[in-house]
């Protein structure tokens, strides 16, 4: 008898605690929330599917089996839009409409109509983008391929999410602005700059996909990387560091480490980024002095990269045993280390002399997917894995914690060899296409560094098939989460009525 | 002013970021339109003919500059490699630029004229039947599809729009008959765009092919005059180098 009132109590408690979670749903727009997460992983798994296709194109070429549509060129967009603007980006409306609302205690501004408007116009934008790209429509922009009208469309769509987001922080019912909206309202400043100045273009006819751009070579080429590195620096730095401000400190239920630390670093990192995107045109036809502000701004950048990964790390000092417990502090913490790895790589390759080596060769490319796979997507696996049951209410967490660590293994090994791999590829061309004879004449023919670079190659597509099954493996691990969440909502509504009738 | 106030005033939040992020790009990219030593005064660099620009569109279809650059830098290898180093003036008509930056592939800054027409054409057909080792993609499909040209003239009007020297006035004839010799202005003015094409391409047997004007004929055109124009041998070292 005593045993059943308890049972019925804490079944009767639970139920009600469903219900304060129902009472939050309504306080809080979480449905776009859901919406933006559950994406990201599908255009995660679809890009990071891209990038392994293509890592196996260039270590078997046969894979490009004489279709035009699924050649290296055409595919390589498809990979980076997927994983930036699919993955990165969702994950990006994600996080932020959830922490504005937490942080702000108020709910997202504009109904539920603007909202959901940023999200059909992002998917739209980055599906049509990828297909066209496909059928060879694109501006031959690195990291700016889509074509104009979807550029106009992805405008559009931006400047909605900006007034969304400052008019949630307008009618917050907290004092503070907490420091995530400082570099997530960075980042959608930042990115409206750079996409709207970096597509100005003329098009060939109010018909036609195509478009030339308005500025040509020297002109054309700067404007191009000082969009291509701040999008590095504010799409995939500042509002991760959003995302790191907000979930790491939740995670590891501490506050942030130092206050002052990140306010200097935010304003040091908002300045110094716009300065350095010329240090991807170092001894080219661009003028030198503008070459040599970016290294020069390249190395003081580093305090700021260093200041915000020592804020997230440095907040779980006295909570270290958390590492041994907890694999969504692994995540974020990896996440963290790999930041703080790939911010100290940049400056040093940003130097001129180490660019005349590694220019041009797939140490940069291993360099960016250190930032991408070990910052990016370390920290946003680590965030969805806090973010995911409390969105769907589910109080026990994810359905399985042995799979985050499996997830978390497969991911570190994958972005180990993925860069190990490709530091040899990179190195290792750059040396021989220095490198001369007794003679005076050229040691290696071009192509005989290509051969030489075939084992690195299919390392590296192992290391991405690796990172790709943790996603998979993510994904799974989510789905079943959901699918409990919406058993155990049955089961509580049955046993509390229950409770209710004794 | 205490950084409280940031803390809790969006609209200055906005106005502070907005500054602070606007200097850097205000910096390195507004002196360029007007110092005028950016771009080398140089002779031969001219606008694209038809056929070359329409080589120049496939060209961006495809995706070329994810793997090869059109950047040769001044070091000795890439001179032994590529030759003489690139000028700015050499890609300014270049809408968009088209550097690169990953040479998965060799630079083909200068890759005009070094193969011949039916090198060029065989190797994009099928490259390892003439480099085994090589890992670049086969396309046959441009030797099979037929050029599309018929917007031409718009694709000129757009190009002169950004300020590229085609002409659709005597006037802007003249000039480009002073600038470029008149069998050049010819190809170059407008309303002449799609004869003009042609006539390139059945001028010269590009693909192996007179009668079709196909993808390939356009992308062979594009690729043999890549790095052409400007004779070095007419400048010494110290010129060039006054620019930088």
């Amino acid at each position: 008898m005593t045993m059943s009132t308890t049972a019925g109590t804490m079944a009767g408690a639970k139920a009600g605690s469903m219900a304060g979670k129902t009472a939050a749903v309504e306080q809080y727009n979480y449905d776009i929330v859901k919406k933006f997460a559950i994406m990201s992983l599908v255009w995660g798994v679809l890009g990071m599917f891209a990038g392994v296709w293509i890592a196996s194109e260039l270590a078997w070429p046969f894979l490009n089996f004489d279709v035009a549509e699924i050649t290296f060129g055409r595919l390589r967009p498809v990979h980076t839009t997927l994983v930036i603007f699919g993955f990165g980006g969702s994950a990006l409306f994600a996080t932020s409409y959830y922490i504005v609302q937490r942080t702000c205690q108020a709910r997202l501004w504009g109904g539920r109509w603007l909202a959901e408007f940023t999200f059909w116009g992002w998917q739209v934008g980055v599906g049509a983008g990828v297909i066209l790209y496909m059928l060879g429509f694109t501006q031959g922009r690195e990291y700016a391929e889509f074509v104009w009208p979807l550029d106009i469309a992805i405008a559009v769509v931006w400047v909605t999410y900006f007034l969304v987001y400052t008019m949630t922080l307008v009618k917050r019912s907290q004092p503070h602005i907490y420091v995530a909206n400082w570099f997530f309202m960075a980042f959608i400043l930042a990115t409206a700059l750079l996409h709207i100045f970096n597509n100005l273009a003329v098009p060939v006819s109010f018909t036609s996909l195509e478009s030339y751009s308005l500025f040509s070579g020297v002109q054309d080429a700067m404007t191009q990387w000082w969009y291509g590195h701040n999008a590095v620096g504010f799409f995939l730095t500042a509002a991760f560091l959003g995302m790191m401000y907000y979930f790491v400190p939740k995670q590891a239920g501490r506050p942030i480490y130092s206050y002052r630390l990140s306010i200097v670093h935010f304003w040091a990192l908002s300045f110094l980024y716009m300065w350095v995107g010329t240090h991807h045109l170092h001894w080219t036809a661009i003028p030198d002095w503008t070459s040599t502000l970016a290294a020069t701004f390249s190395i003081l950048l580093l305090l700021p990269s260093w200041g915000g990964m020592i804020n997230g790390v440095m907040t779980l000092s006295g909570a270290w045993d958390k590492l041994r417990t907890d694999p969504i502090i692994l995540f974020m913490i990896t996440a963290l280390s790999f930041y703080g790895m790939s911010t100290f790589e940049g400056p040093l390759m940003s130097l001129k002399s180490v660019n005349a080596l590694s220019h041009y060769t797939d140490w940069t490319v291993g360099h960016v997917h250190s930032g991408a796979l070990g910052w990016v997507a370390m920290i946003t696996f680590g965030s969805f894995y806090h973010l995911i049951p409390r969105l769907w209410g589910v109080a026990k967490g994810m359905h399985s914690t042995k799979l985050i660590y499996v997830h978390f293994w497969l991911a570190t090994i994958g972005i180990v060899l993925y860069i190990s791999s490709l530091w040899v590829a990179g190195i290792g061309q750059g040396l021989m296409l220095r490198a001369f004879d007794e003679y005076g004449n050229l040691g290696y023919t071009f192509i005989e560094t290509v051969t030489f670079m075939h084992l690195p190659y299919v390392v590296r597509a192992i290391g991405g098939m690796f990172f790709l099954a943790g996603i998979i493996l993510m994904v799974y691990n989510v789905y079943m989460t959901i699918a409990g969440a919406k058993r155990s909502v049955e089961v509580d509504v049955t046993a509390g009525s229950a409770a209710v009738a004794r | 002013m205490k950084h409280e106030s940031v803390e809790i005033n969006a609209g200055l939040l906005i106005v502070l970021t907005l500054t602070v992020i606007s200097i850097g790009g205000l910096v390195e990219i507004v002196p360029l339109f007007h110092i005028k030593d950016t771009v080398e005064e140089v002779k031969g660099v001219r606008p694209y003919t038809p056929l070359e620009l329409r080589g120049r569109d496939l060209y961006i279809r495809e995706g070329c500059y994810a793997c090869h650059s059109q950047m040769i830098r001044p070091f000795r290898d890439e001179y032994l490699r590529y030759g003489h180093y690139s000028l700015a003036a050499e890609s300014k008509y270049d809408h968009p630029f088209q550097w690169g930056s990953k040479r998965t592939g060799p630079d083909i800054a200068r890759l005009g004229e070094k193969y011949s027409d039916q090198w060029q054409t065989q190797h994009l057909v099928k490259p390892q039947a003439l480099v085994p080792e090589s890992i670049m993609p086969p396309y046959p499909w441009l030797l099979k599809n037929e050029l599309m040209y018929s917007d031409i003239e718009n694709r000129m009007k757009a190009l002169k729009a950004t300020g590229v020297p085609y002409s659709l006035t005597a006037e802007e004839y003249q000039a480009n008959v002073t600038n470029f010799g008149q069998p050049m202005a010819d190809k170059l003015h407008i309303p002449n765009g799609k004869a003009t094409l042609e006539a390139e391409a059945k001028g010269r047997n590009w693909d192996g092919d007179k009668e079709r004007i196909t993808e390939m004929d356009a992308m062979v055109a594009y690729l043999q005059m890549l790095g052409t124009l400007v004779d070095f041998k007419k400048y010494d070292q110290g010129y060039f180098a006054s620019f930088r």
